[in-house]
């Protein structure tokens, strides 16, 4: 391998006087001066979240506005700092037009002191029911507050758009004798 | 209109002008605080202090809004926080010393004042008059003089302080200003070896220097800054040091030193400091102008007396001794100001330097580089002023 002696050349006088590196950084720091700020001036002006964002865990309806959650518990189970608390409850009879899944939650709190983030819940839960949305700013003056119980998630959560209908289509399955 | 003024008696005219001008030196040490922090903020892209806001100056439409974004009532919010601070006394200090320091600072800060001329007018022989607290002949020195002590300061906040770091920095402060301040006065000397010419009586006072700026003519319109850049570019820099500003803030450098001298300060005691390091800038700023920058002359070969006669056919009272006085004095702190700019946008860009460069700089380079241009500029003013 050849071997380039690079010659390290002495500082001139100009540059041993510092002067003109002092002049250019002066120069440097004026166009700073004048240029645009770079703020994002927080509370009025508000970043753009990025797809796949993972903010505060929220529970979500199906588009025709009936609670996905089963409360199978999996997100509770796979929660990394028990974040997630769910009393499992049965649905009543009369309500016919949830007449395909057994269970509901009763109550289903996500204790937001305690959440990382992970995106877990979302990840292993089966009905798609809850997903980390855009909020990310979530303030309190007391622990009860930042507490998020059911109501509080469904408020949040809002509607998403399906992707699969699963119990539509298994319903319509079960209506054509599940022919496969 | 102001002959009840001058009929007064001269202690309590001088208590009147000395009150004057501290009310103009506060606020402006006020704003600098502000200044400093906004164009701290323009430098790094950044828009800075921009949301205190007073609710009724909020109601005003358009000028409210501008004044929030300018940031002016944090100012205020600023100096209201140090005043009903905690002013608390750490016990192992030594408390009359301790006491005694941001007292010793803010006197020389303030006392210089008096000394520097801020503005001129003519009377109706056409004779200037400069405007200042002490029309003093002995102007520069007296500046010098009562500045220097400012050292003590440091040097008493750092010893009652009984601590390490504000031990240190008083040490740093200390052999600082010395070895600055002897390239600063023989920086200065060329100025007054022109000023002095033979046949004139001597002086060292702002007014003849800034008269000597005004003459007609090439030469005499020319400002020592052009006429004498070396001195001018030493005397810059040892100001840089005699004021603790960066590159030159190795006093106060608060990743070696915490805060030096004032680490163990806060609330109001800390604010003189504070106010007592603005008010240096601003004086030495000032005596920077008068010296190298032409004063009050508004322009290089444009005097004051020039720029009245071209004002003169616009406006008629030009001429009035009024007139030209605050045109003299709002051109001095215009440019003043300009100076106090350049403070903060060279503290923006240059890094510290270390303290063995410190020295290395003011008496291995400044201190040869200002005899060596005293030396020349003697032998020049000799042979041209025979």
């Amino acid at each position: 391998m050849a071997v380039i002696t690079v010659e390290r050349k002495p500082l001139t006088f100009l540059e041993r006087t510092y002067l003109p590196q002092i002049a250019g950084g002066l120069a440097t720091t004026f166009k700073h001066l004048i240029a645009p700020k770079k703020t994002l001036e927080y509370p009025e002006q508000r970043p753009a979240i990025p797809p796949g964002y993972r903010g505060v865990p929220t529970l979500v309806r199906d588009p025709n506005g009936r609670e996905k959650c089963v409360s199978c518990q999996l997100c509770e189970f796979v929660c990394p700092p028990k974040a997630i608390r769910i009393t499992p409850g049965e649905i009543s009879a009369d309500q016919t037009d949830r007449a395909h899944v057994e269970k509901a939650p009763q109550a289903f709190d996500i204790d937001m002191l305690r959440c990382i983030y992970c995106g877990l819940c979302q990840e292993v839960c089966p009905e798609e029911a809850i997903f980390l949305q855009n909020q990310y700013s979530m303030s309190g003056y007391t622990r009860a507050e930042m507490v998020n119980h059911k109501d509080k998630l469904y408020e949040l959560g809002g509607t998403l758009p399906d992707q699969h209908y699963k119990w539509d289509q298994k319903k319509t399955a079960q209506d054509h004798g599940n022919a496969h | 209109m102001f002959d009840f003024f001058f009929q007064l008696h001269p202690v309590i005219q001088g208590l009147a002008k000395g009150l004057a001008v501290i009310m103009v030196i506060f606020p402006i040490a006020g704003a600098c605080s502000m200044a400093e922090r906004k164009v701290a903020a323009w430098i790094q892209d950044r828009p800075g202090p921009n949301r205190a806001i007073v609710p009724w100056v909020a109601w005003i439409p358009f000028l409210g809004k501008f004044l929030q974004r300018l940031g002016i009532f944090h100012v205020m919010a600023d100096g209201g926080k140090m005043l009903f601070k905690e002013d608390s006394l750490p016990g192992h200090v030594n408390k009359f010393y301790f006491i005694l320091a941001p007292i010793v600072a803010m006197i020389p800060a303030l006392t210089t004042v008096t000394a520097v001329p801020f503005g001129a007018y003519f009377d109706s022989a056409g004779k200037v008059i400069t405007l200042g607290l002490a029309p003093l002949d002995i102007g520069m020195l007296a500046v010098f003089a009562v500045s220097s002590l400012g050292v003590y300061s440091a040097i008493l906040a750092g010893w009652a302080s009984n601590s390490k770091y504000p031990f240190l920095g008083s040490v740093r402060a200390s052999a600082q200003l010395i070895s600055y301040e002897l390239s600063m006065t023989l920086a200065v000397l060329p100025v007054f070896l022109w000023v002095n010419a033979p046949g004139l009586p001597g002086t060292m006072s702002f007014g003849r220097v800034v008269e000597f700026q005004s003459q007609p003519g090439f030469l005499g319109g020319m400002w020592f800054g052009f006429l004498m850049p070396l001195s001018a570019f030493i005397f810059l820099v040892a100001l840089f040091a005699e004021t603790n500003r960066q590159p030159f803030d190795t006093v106060e450098s608060e990743s070696d030193l915490v805060g030096s001298f004032h680490t163990e300060y806060g609330a109001f005691k800390w604010g003189l400091f504070f106010v007592a390091e603005y008010s240096h800038m601003i004086v030495g700023s000032g005596v920077f102008m008068l010296l190298f920058g032409g004063g009050w002359n508004p322009l290089p070969w444009v005097s004051l007396a020039t720029a009245v006669d071209w004002l003169g056919a616009i406006l008629p009272f030009a001429h009035a001794p009024l007139f030209v006085g605050v045109l003299s004095i709002a051109i001095f702190l215009g440019k003043t100001l300009a100076m106090i700019f350049f403070f903060m946008w060279v503290r923006w860009t240059l890094p510290r330097f270390r303290y063995d460069q410190v020295m290395k700089i003011g008496w291995q380079k400044m201190l040869p580089l200002s005899i060596a241009n005293l030396l020349f500029y003697a032998i020049a003013i000799a042979v041209l002023q025979k």
